[in-house]
Parts: C-alpha cells; sequence; structure tokens
C-alpha cells in the first residue's frame, strides 16, 4: 500500500469518526469542535486529490469563519440543550429518509460512473499536469469568464445574505451616546474657550 | 487512481506541514508535562476557584451577550467569503489573454459593486457602529 | 544536506525517501529551535525597547545585559504549579494553549527565509498563511470558555470580535499583493521584487501611492490580529485583569506566551516577505547574503511593533471596530480595485508592462 492510499484511508477514517462524534458528543461546544476536527480531515482529502485551493478555502471559510460563529452561538446562547435533546428520536424517520436519500445520489453517481468510465469525469477535471497552471490560475481563468453569471449569482446571495443579517440582527439601542469624531476633531479652541481679563477683587460679570 | 508526477510532487510539499504539527504538538506537550512532573501540586479551594475582584462569584460565568457579537461575525463570514472568491482572481488575472483578463476585470468590479451596496446600506443602517 | 551528511559519514546510499524525510525532519528541527531561540532573543528586545523609551534599563541581572532573562523566564515557568479551575472543561483548558501553540508553528513552515529555503514549499503559501491565521482565534476562544470564569470569557469574546474584523482587511491587502505578483507561491511573491528598493511592493513606482498605505494598514491589522498594544483589549489588564489569560498558569500560559510571540514574529516576516522584497537587497547586487537581509528586515519590523507598544496608548472597543470597519475594510476593498485596475490596463503583460 503506498503512503497516498493510506493517506486516504486514514483522513476519510478520521472525517467518518470526527463527523459521528460531531452527533455523539454530549456538550455542544465539544460537538462544534469535532466538527472542526471533521472539516480538516475533509481539507486533507481535498489535498490529497490535488484541489489546494479548495483545501484552503475549506478551512478559512468553514474553519475559520462559519465555525466560529457556531462557537459564538453555543457557547453564549444559554440554551438547555439537554431538553432540546430529549424528543431526539422522534426525529428518526426523517433522519433515516435523508440518509436514505444521500446513500441513492450516491449509488446513482456510481452507477453514471461505471456506465460512463471514470475517464468521463477527469476531462474536466483541473489537475496538474506537465506544462499547465496550478489549479488557482485554472480556477481562476474561468470563473470570472465562462462562468460568470453564476460569479455574478455567487454575488447576489451574499448580498441578500448581507442584508438578511443586519434585518434579523440589528437592534437600534436608544439613547447611546457615540463618539462623533469629525465633531471631535472639528472643535476649535475659540468655540470651547474664553480668555477673560479677571481683575482682583471685583469677580466676574458671566455674559448670558 | 491513476496520479501524474506532478500531483505527487505537489503531495510532498504537504508532508511537511503534517511533520510539523507533530512536532510542534510534541513540543507542546512536552512543556506542559514537564511542569507537571516538575512543580508542585497543592490545590486548595481558593486556589481553584474561579477569579474574581474582591468577592466570591455569585453567579456563573455563561452569561448571555449582545447579539452585536453575533452580527459582526455573520458579517465577518460574508467578507472572508468575498475574499474567497479574489484569490483566483488577483492570481490569474496577468495569465489570461488581455481581452479576456479585461473582461475579468470588469466582471470582478460588478461583483464587488453588488457587495460594496450591501455594505452602504450596513453602514447607513448603523450596523457597524459599535456602543 | 543532513542525509549527504550522514551518507558521508557511513560510506553507503542511503534510500531517496529516508534521505528525503531526514532532511525535512531535520530541516523543521532546525526551524522550530531556531524560532525558539531567537524568540527568547526577540522578547528580551522588546522588554529592553519598552524600558529604554520609559528611561529605565530593562532586565538586566541574569548574564550580560540580561541577555539569560527569557531562558530564566523559562525555567520559572516550569517551576511553577499548573492550576485547573475547579469549574473548568480540563481537557479543553489544557488542549487551547496547546492548540495556539501548534498552529504558531505551524504557519511557520511556508516562510522562506532565503531564496528556496521553504521547507513547504505549496503553491497556495499565502493563502495557506492566510487559513492558518485565521485560525489563531481558536486557541483564544477555547481557552477563555474552557476557563468557565467571567473576565477570561470576556475577553476571548471581545478577542474574536476584534481579530475577525482585522483579517477581512488583511485579506483585501494580501489580494493587491498577489496582484501585483501574479502568483500566490510566497517564493514567487518575493522574486517579483527582485531588483533593490524601488522593485519593493511599497516603494515601487507607480503602484506606491496605493501600496504605501497598504503596507501601514497592515502593519497596523498586524498589531490588532497579534493583540499587540495598542490593540491589547483582550487582555487590557486595567479592565480585564489579563482577558483569556487569567486562570492560566505555568508551562500552559508560556505556551500562550510563546504563541503570541511567534505570531508577532510571523507578522514581521510577512510584511518584509510581502512588502519590503524578503531576503533581496536594498540595492540590487549589493551584499547579497538572502538570509541576513530577511533577518534585518524582520528585526526592523518589529522594533516597530516594540515602538508602537511603548508610545501609543491603548484603543477603546468601539474606536477598534470603528477603524477596522469603517476605515481599513472600505479603504483596501477601493485599493484591491485600483490594484487590479492597473493590473489588468497598465500592466499586463501583453501591454509590455512587467
Amino acid at each position: 500500500m503506498n503512503l497516498t492510499a493510506a493517506a486516504f484511508y486514514i483522513l476519510g477514517g478520521a472525517t467518518i469518526l470526527s463527523a459521528f462524534f460531531v452527533i455523539a458528543a454530549r456538550n455542544p461546544v465539544h460537538a462544534v469542535l469535532w466538527l472542526i476536527a471533521a472539516f480538516f480531515a475533509a481539507a486533507g482529502l481535498f489535498v490529497l486529490i490535488g484541489a489546494e485551493f479548495l483545501a484552503m478555502l475549506l478551512i478559512v471559510v468553514y474553519v475559520g469563519a462559519v465555525s466560529v460563529l457556531f462557537l459564538f452561538v453555543v457557547m453564549m446562547l444559554d440554551v438547555d440543550f439537554a431538553r432540546l435533546r430529549q424528543g431526539f428520536l422522534n426525529y428518526l424517520p426523517l433522519g433515516v429518509l435523508i440518509a436514505g436519500l444521500l446513500i441513492a445520489e450516491l449509488f446513482l453517481v456510481g452507477a453514471a460512473l461505471g456506465e460512463n468510465g471514470a475517464a468521463s469525469l477527469s476531462e474536466g477535471k483541473i489537475e496538474p499536469s506537465p506544462g499547465a497552471v496550478n489549479n488557482v490560475t485554472a480556477i481562476g481563468r474561468v470563473l470570472y469568464t465562462d462562468y460568470v453569471l453564476h460569479f455574478q449569482l455567487a454575488g447576489g446571495i451574499l448580498f441578500i445574505a448581507m442584508i438578511g443579517a443586519i434585518v434579523l440582527t440589528l437592534r437600534e439601542r436608544p439613547g447611546v451616546r457615540r463618539q462623533d469624531v469629525g465633531r471631535q476633531v472639528g472643535r476649535r479652541p475659540r468655540d470651547a474657550v474664553k480668555l477673560v481679563d479677571a481683575r482682583p477683587g471685583q469677580g466676574l460679570q458671566i455674559p448670558e | 487512481m491513476v496520479q501524474s508526477e506532478v500531483l505527487l510532487a505537489q503531495l510532498r510539499e504537504y508532508l511537511p506541514i503534517v511533520i510539523m504539527l507533530a512536532i510542534a504538538g510534541a513540543l507542546g506537550l512536552a512543556f506542559m508535562l514537564a511542569a507537571w512532573v516538575i512543580a508542585p501540586k497543592n490545590p486548595d479551594s481558593e486556589k481553584v476557584s474561579a477569579y474574581e475582584c474582591g468577592f466570591n462569584a455569585f453567579d456563573g460565568a455563561r452569561l448571555k451577550f449582545d447579539v452585536r457579537f453575533y452580527l459582526v461575525s455573520i458579517l465577518f463570514i460574508i467578507f472572508d467569503l468575498e475574499v474567497a472568491f479574489l484569490f483566483p482572481w488577483a492570481a490569474s488575472l496577468n495569465t489570461l489573454p488581455i481581452d479576456v483578463a479585461q473582461f475579468a476585470f470588469w466582471s470582478m468590479m460588478a461583483f464587488l459593486g453588488v457587495l460594496t451596496l450591501g455594505f452602504v446600506y450596513e453602514w447607513k443602517k448603523g450596523a457597524l457602529n459599535w456602543e | 544536506m543532513v542525509s549527504g551528511f550522514l551518507e558521508g559519514l557511513f560510506n553507503r546510499q542511503l534510500d531517496p525517501a529516508w534521505a528525503w524525510s531526514i532532511d525535512k525532519v531535520s530541516g523543521i528541527l532546525l526551524l522550530v529551535v531556531g524560532v525558539l531561540i531567537s524568540l527568547a532573543f526577540i522578547l528580551l528586545a522588546d522588554r529592553k525597547i519598552w524600558a529604554a523609551v520609559q528611561m529605565r534599563k530593562g532586565p538586566n541581572v541574569v548574564g550580560p545585559f540580561g541577555l539569560l532573562q527569557s531562558f530564566a523566564d523559562f525555567f520559572k515557568f516550569v517551576f511553577k504549579e499548573i492550576v485547573v479551575p475547579a469549574g473548568a472543561d480540563k481537557f479543553l483548558f489544557l488542549l487551547a494553549p496547546l492548540i495556539s501553540f501548534i498552529l504558531a508553528f505551524a504557519a511557520w513552515i511556508v516562510v522562506p527565509v532565503a531564496d528556496g529555503w521553504a521547507i513547504a514549499n505549496i503553491n497556495v503559501g499565502i493563502m495557506y498563511l492566510f487559513a492558518i491565521s485565521s485560525l489563531g482565534v481558536y486557541g483564544i476562544i477555547i481557552g477563555g470558555w474552557a476557563s468557565n470564569s467571567k473576565y477570561p470569557f470576556l475577553g476571548s469574546l471581545r478577542s474574536a470580535a476584534q481579530m475577525v474584523s482585522y483579517e477581512v482587511s488583511i485579506g483585501f491587502i494580501i489580494i493587491t499583493v498577489i496582484l501585483l505578483s501574479g502568483s500566490m507561491n510566497i517564493g514567487e511573491i518575493v522574486n517579483s521584487q527582485k531588483g533593490g528598493l524601488t522593485q519593493w511592493h511599497a516603494f515601487a513606482f507607480p503602484t506606491i501611492f496605493v501600496m504605501f498605505p497598504m503596507f501601514v494598514m497592515f502593519f497596523i491589522s498586524a498589531l490588532a490580529e497579534t493583540n499587540r498594544p495598542p490593540f491589547d483589549l483582550p487582555e487590557a489588564e486595567s479592565e480585564l485583569v489579563a482577558g483569556y489569560q487569567v486562570e492560566y498558569s505555568s508551562t500552559p500560559y508560556l505556551l500562550f506566551m510563546i504563541a503570541e510571540y511567534t505570531n508577532i514574529v510571523l507578522m514581521c516576516a510577512l510584511l518584509a516577505l510581502l512588502f519590503l522584497g524578503g531576503w533581496s537587497s536594498p540595492i540590487a547586487g549589493f551584499v547579497e547574503i538572502p538570509f541576513l537581509w530577511f533577518a534585518l528586515k524582520t528585526l526592523a519590523m518589529f522594533f516597530l511593533f516594540a515602538l508602537v507598544k511603548a508610545i501609543v496608548p491603548r484603543y477603546r472597543y468601539d474606536q477598534l471596530m470603528r477603524l477596522g470597519w469603517k476605515i481599513f475594510l472600505p479603504t483596501s476593498l477601493v485599493a484591491v480595485a485600483a490594484i487590479g485596475w492597473y493590473a489588468t490596463f497598465v500592466a499586463h503583460p501583453e501591454i509590455g508592462g512587467q
């Protein structure tokens, strides 16, 4: 068995194992950490098939950003997870249904591969070959030109996400005094300070 | 699984990362074990209680937090994705033929334009104000 | 290198796979030890510079000029008791510093300290660094949460929001550098700046008008990203005592500390690699000793880090967030568009640029 195959089985096993612990862990924070472990193993699998850009993307976006939000939520929302779990088994039929659908899809892909031969898949596959560019450049060459519509669509989705996040979470808090840097910097001594010649023993008449 | 020589050469560059993780992990563990073995161990109830400033803690440390922290991290995810889309664009722009590169440039400007709209909306709504 | 020496020693040919592994492992060990030892002196330099600004002497007792101070500190940490708070999640509590430590060193593996000396010369090197630095927040969040205490929790929360805010502008600034270099491999980014000071990304004409401000912004974002003063709000000792580190003692604390400084030096090295031509000499052909220039530039950046720590007062949290989201983010976004325009319409290879 060569090293790549060994790495594949180790990483694949790690992915499945950590995915299992995500649902088996009692503490939600531990579950999120297992999820992160699963992401890492999956990134390793991406590297193995030569998709290094996707691997880094998985870490930057899913581990570096999405999981941070997950951690925020499970750490700071005071949700009683024990109570949430009580009805866990009621959802079993739905879970089995979805799992069944996924397995059926996997088999369909397998069958299609068997019919057309694995070569049909590697035709469009971006794999580094002698003289060719690395896969970041390869993605860059097609994403913004050939797939411009999909790309703009992704931009639209991000836009909607941005608006949605604000609509859902933004709460105006009344009575907050904020720093106005423009006003602070724009304030001149003559607007704020007045020099008065005070004579001894006479006091000052404060002008209205 | 047929693998080209180039792919294998590329994989070989990733192996040191794994070795580095292992070595750094071993070193960190060694540091902690060293203190565990060498240093004294006599905990008492004051020592192991949570730090508080002058009084005993009167409730747990798990507090509810401002929804703003979530907003910041959601906005971060969105901008992070934007950066992710920029990476291949930046790396490939000068390898494209000039007319294609110019098309790619304007296509990215349209993408950034849409997101800038969202950013302006955020700004006007006051989502970027921290209080 | 080492494998060649061993082959000579025993006078027999090693299997190439073994030779490769021996070379890489020894390279990694050299890197780790090198980083740790230089860190000891960099830490001392930090304290000395800080002291000098305040007209104090700084550490000067252990060894000549206090040179052995960091080593004395190290042993002191090892001889201290590891206190684990009663309410803490013990496993995560000890895992958090380990995560910080491992990540800090994992980043160094793609850093080319001289031409071709990167141990892992991967195509997406700069993105790897970006990914690793976006993970740095985990050590802090997990540490703060596992302590099960209020101050660490508040500190880690602040820290997470702060690091996340500046991550975005760091990403955009990195994009401008990639646009100018046309590659994500760090070695190639440095090679695209060959030919002296005027070719460095921070100073090259005509992009200097955009790139020099980007260089300054990267510097400031790096301060925020590594929780250095004036952005050390997560550990603001006047309000949060020490932030996420409150409950840590002994070597777990030491690991956090080493990780923090390793990250700071990494950021200095990144500034040198991305903007200051990495290992290339400021005048083409003048003293071409790659490692020397890389080290000098990194140390110069660290000197600035130390000065900022000593001179600038701490930011307030709302000011910090305003700077990140309302100033750095839009500015760097405009810079990406400007440099993108330059790369497409002025410097494109078909127009005869570069």
